[in-house]
C-alpha cells in the first residue's frame, strides 16, 4: 500500500487506513534507529528543507535524525536565517525554496494555516511539524503509535487529555486521531483553556481533571506556558498545580495499567509531579524515541515508498 | 440630451410603485408618468424598461476608498466607477486613509477628487478624533462646512467612554451623525475569525460577538445620555441586534447599518484559512446570520452599506493571522441584497429603502426620484443572472469571497445628474 498525498498537514485529512500505514512503517523503521550503524540509502539523493519559523529543538532535531537516518540531504532554516526577516512573504519564500528543488519541505510557523498555504504554492510535499494553535500531527502519530505499542490497538480506549487544550496544537491533532481509530477521548482543562465549540470533533469536555482521569487507559498532560499566566488565565502556577495538575494521589483513579504521556519539554511539579513524570507509568521518553520513526515513515512514504518496499 | 426610459417598475420608497416612464433632461427627473413631454424638445433617446426596475440611485454609505494614502489598494476614480457598476449613485468615504481625514485639507482633498472621478458622489465622512487616536476631537464646524457628513473613527473604536460621550454630545451642535465601529478590542486580542466552532477546529484565536455587542450597549447607553444620533456600523451579530432593536423601542436615536456578507456568508467560509473571508467584524455564526437577516425584516437594521475595503494580494495572499480584514463589495452588494427577497426576507419596496431612502436619511443625502430632482437613478434587471469574476471588476483590488459565485439581478444602467455613468 502506498500513501496517496503528497502532504501531511493534519490528522483531520488522514483516513484509519493511512494512519495505519503510517504507524506500521514506523515500527519497521525503527529497527534501523537501534543499529549500530543507523543509516539506510532508502532517500539517498532526495533532500528535505527544514524550514522552522517558530523555535524548536526537538522536533526540528527528530526530523533531521530521520531524515538523516534515511540517508536524504537535509538543511535547515530557521526564521532568523530566512529572508522572513527582510520582509518577503512566506508565498515568495516558499517559492524561492521551491526553485531550489528539495522533495519535501517541513515546516514549522506560529500562523495556523501556514503549511496549507506553503503546500498550495509548492509541487514538493509539504509536512506539518506544529501550524500555530492549529495541529501537529507527527506529534499525534507518535502518540498514537507509543500507546498502540503499549495497549496493543488504538480503539476502544478511554483518553485524558489535560490541560490548556486551547493553545494546544498537540491536543487537536490527538483529539482527532484517537477519536478517528476508536477511542474516547476526554479533555479536561480550566475554562478559561477549553476553547469553544471543541465538542464538535467529537470529544467530551470537563473542567474536573477527576472525572477525565476516571477509568482513563491514556492521560496525556499538556505544558503550562508561563505567559498563559501573564494573560490572566490562571491566577498562580501553585493553584494550577494543585487544581489541574497530576500527581500521584489522583492517578488512582485510572486503570491501573494507564499510560502517561506528555509531549515535553514538561514544567515538573507543575502539570506533571515529578514522581509521575518519572513513575511507571511515564512513556515519555518512548515517544521521543517514536517520534524519529513515525518522521522516518513520513518522509518515506510522501516520497513515494511502499510499506512492504526493504528499508534496507 | 433628453432620455426617456419607458415601462420601468418604478420604486421610490415611501412615494411610488408602480409601472411608468421617466423623463430625463438637463440632469434632472423632467418627468414621471406616462404622458408625452409637452413642448420641451425631443426625446433623443428611449431606453426600455420593461421587466426592469428603475429606483433612486443606491447609496453605500460606508466604503474605503483608500485615497489618500493606498492609491495601490483603490483610488477615489477606481472606487467611484466601481460604485457605478454596482448601481450605486453616491458613497460615503470612511476617514481611515493616509493621512486620516480629520482636517478641512483632507476632507476638501476627496471631495476635489471626486468631482474629477464625477462616476458617483462622494461623501467624506470625517474622523471623530484627531489621527483616529481616540483622545482629541475634530473641528466638527469646520469638517461639517468643508462637506463631512458625519462623523467615524471607524476602523478603530473611540475606547474611550468619556471621549465617546463628549463626541456625540459635541456633534449635536450641528445635527450630525457618529457612526461607531463597535469593537471592544481587549475582547477582540488577538483574534482573526470569529470565535466558536470553526475557529476552533482551524486553530485561529476568536473573536467572541461580545467584543462587539459589549461596545454596541455602551454607545447606546451614551446615546440615551446624550440624545445624540448614534450610527452603527457594520452590525454582524444577535445580541448587537437585539440591543438595538430595544434601544430603538425606547425612543434612543439610533440607526443600523449592516453589509451583505453578513446576511449571505457564515464563519464557515473561512474554510481552509480563505483570508477572503477575512475580515473585521468577523463573519459568525448562522445563528448570527439569522438574527442580522430578521433586523433586516424587522427594521433594526435600517440600511445596507458594504464596508467595501480593497486590499491588494500584498495584504491578502499571507498567513491567515497576518492577512488583513476587509473585502470589496460596491459590485456584488445588489444581487446579494436582492437575494434577500428570492429568500422572502423582504418585499421588494423594502429592500429598495434599506439601500436608497434609509441610507440617505441616515447621512442627510438627497435621494428620490421627484420632478425637478437630480436624476441619480438606477435601472436594474432583477433576472438577469451572471458569473462574479472579480478579474473584470472597476475596483482595483480583487479580494471577495464571492469570485465565481452564480447570481441573479444587476444594475443595467447607473445615471449620475442624468449623465449615464455605467450601462451593460
Amino acid at each position: 500500500m502506498q500513501l496517496k498525498r503528497k502532504d501531511i498537514l493534519d490528522m483531520a485529512s488522514l483516513t484509519v487506513d493511512e494512519i495505519n500505514l503510517i504507524l506500521d512503517t514506523a515500527v519497521q523503521m525503527r529497527e534501523i534507529s537501534t543499529r549500530s550503524i543507523k543509516k539506510v540509502p532508502t532517500l539517498r539523493g532526495k533532500s528535505v528543507v527544514h524550514f522552522f519559523y517558530e523555535p524548536s529543538t526537538r522536533t526540528k532535531t527528530s526530523f533531521d535524525l530521520a531524515a538523516k537516518r534515511l540517508s536524504a540531504d537535509s538543511v535547515s532554516l530557521s526564521k532568523s536565517t530566512s529572508s522572513l526577516v527582510k520582509g518577503e512573504t512566506l508565498i515568495d519564500t516558499a517559492r524561492n525554496l521551491e526553485a531550489m528543488h528539495p522533495d519535501v519541505i517541513v515546516i514549522r510557523h506560529s500562523s495556523a494555516g501556514a503549511p496549507h498555504l506553503i503546500a498550495r504554492h509548492v509541487r514538493c510535499s509539504v509536512i506539518n511539524a506544529g501550524d500555530g494553535r492549529h495541529e501537529h500531527p507527527t506529534q499525534a502519530l507518535l502518540d498514537m503509535l507509543t500507546v498502540r505499542d503499549r495497549k496493543g490497538r488504538l480503539d476502544g480506549l478511554r483518553v485524558a487529555i489535560i490541560g490548556d487544550i486551547a493553545h494546544s496544537r498537540v491536543a487537536r491533532s490527538n483529539c482527532i486521531g484517537f477519536t478517528r481509530m476508536g477511542s474516547r477521548v476526554v479533555l479536561a482543562a480550566p475554562p478559561t483553556m477549553m476553547p469553544r465549540g471543541i465538542e464538535q470533533l467529537g470529544v467530551e469536555t470537563t473542567c474536573e481533571v477527576d472525572r477525565a482521569i476516571e477509568g482513563a487507559d491514556v492521560i496525556m498532560m499538556l505544558r503550562i506556558q508561563k505567559e498563559r499566566q501573564q494573560a490572566g488565565l490562571f491566577p498562580t502556577e501553585r493553584e494550577y498545580a494543585r487544581v489541574y495538575g497530576l500527581n500521584r494521589a489522583r492517578l488512582q483513579r485510572a486503570r491501573p495499567d494507564v499510560l502517561i504521556l506528555h509531549p515535553g519539554p514538561v514544567n515538573r511539579g507543575v502539570e506533571l509531579a515529578p514522581e509521575v513524570a518519572d513513575g511507571p507509568f511515564s512513556v515519555i521518553l518512548d515517544q521521543v524515541s517514536n517520534g524519529v520513526a513515525v518522521r522516518m515513515a513520513l518522509l518515506f512514504l510522501v516520497l513515494g515508498g511502499t510499506r512492504n518496499a526493504n528499508p534496507d | 440630451m433628453r432620455i426617456r426610459i419607458s415601462s420601468a417598475r418604478i420604486i421610490d420608497p415611501g412615494r411610488t410603485d408602480r409601472v411608468a416612464d421617466v423623463v430625463v433632461a438637463d440632469g434632472c427627473i423632467e418627468q414621471v408618468g406616462t404622458g408625452p413631454v409637452d413642448g420641451r424638445g425631443p426625446v433623443e433617446r428611449v431606453i426600455d424598461g420593461r421587466g426592469l426596475l428603475l429606483v433612486p440611485g443606491l447609496i453605500d454609505i460606508h466604503v474605503h476608498l483608500r485615497e489618500p494614502g493606498h492609491e495601490y489598494k483603490e483610488t477615489i476614480d477606481s472606487g467611484c466607477r466601481a460604485a457605478a457598476a454596482g448601481g450605486f449613485t453616491a458613497v460615503c468615504a470612511m476617514p481611515n486613509t493616509v493621512p486620516v481625514n480629520d482636517s478641512v485639507q483632507v476632507t476638501r482633498f476627496v471631495r476635489e477628487q471626486a468631482r474629477g472621478a464625477a462616476s458617483a458622489r462622494v461623501y467624506p465622512v470625517a474622523a471623530i478624533t484627531r489621527g483616529q487616536a481616540g483622545t482629541r476631537l475634530c473641528e466638527f464646524a469646520d469638517l461639517k462646512n468643508a462637506g463631512a457628513v458625519g462623523f467615524s473613527d471607524d476602523g478603530r473604536p473611540v475606547t474611550g467612554s468619556q471621549m465617546m460621550r463628549r463626541a456625540m454630545e459635541y456633534a449635536l451642535g450641528f445635527d450630525m451623525p457618529i457612526i461607531s465601529h463597535c469593537e471592544e478590542l481587549e475582547l477582540a486580542d488577538g483574534g482573526s475569525m470569529n470565535e466558536g466552532p470553526v475557529a476552533t477546529r482551524l486553530g485561529l484565536a476568536g473573536i467572541p460577538n461580545a467584543a462587539e455587542s459589549v461596545m454596541v450597549m455602551r454607545d447606546l447607553a451614551l446615546a440615551e445620555l446624550t440624545g445624540a444620533r448614534l450610527h452603527i456600523a457594520h452590525v454582524s451579530c444577535a445580541e448587537s441586534v437585539e440591543a438595538i432593536r430595544g434601544a430603538k423601542r425606547r425612543g434612543v436615536r439610533v440607526t443600523a447599518e449592516t453589509a451583505p456578507h453578513y446576511f449571505t456568508l457564515t464563519d464557515e467560509a473561512v474554510a481552509d484559512y480563505d483570508t477572503r473571508a477575512k475580515m473585521n467584524p468577523p463573519l459568525r455564526s448562522a445563528a448570527d446570520r439569522r438574527a442580522v437577516r430578521q433586523g433586516l425584516a424587522d427594521g433594526t437594521l435600517d440600511a445596507i452599506a458594504t464596508d467595501h475595503a480593497p486590499h491588494s494580494t500584498l495584504e491578502k495572499d499571507l498567513e491567515f493571522d497576518q492577512a488583513a480584514n476587509g473585502i470589496v463589495g460596491l459590485e456584488t452588494a445588489l444581487p446579494l441584497s436582492l437575494q434577500l427577497v428570492a429568500d422572502g426576507v423582504l418585499s421588494l419596496p423594502d429592500l429598495v429603502a434599506r439601500m436608497t431612502v434609509n441610507p440617505a436619511r441616515i447621512m442627510g443625502l438627497p435621494c428620490g426620484l421627484a420632478e425637478g430632482g437630480p436624476a441619480d437613478l438606477t435601472l436594474i434587471d432583477p433576472a438577469l443572472e451572471w458569473v462574479v469574476d472579480s478579474g473584470r471588476f472597476f475596483s482595483l483590488s480583487r479580494n471577495t469571497p464571492f469570485d465565481g459565485w452564480k447570481v441573479r439581478g444587476r444594475a443595467v444602467m447607473t445615471m449620475v445628474a442624468g449623465r449615464i455613468v455605467h450601462e451593460l
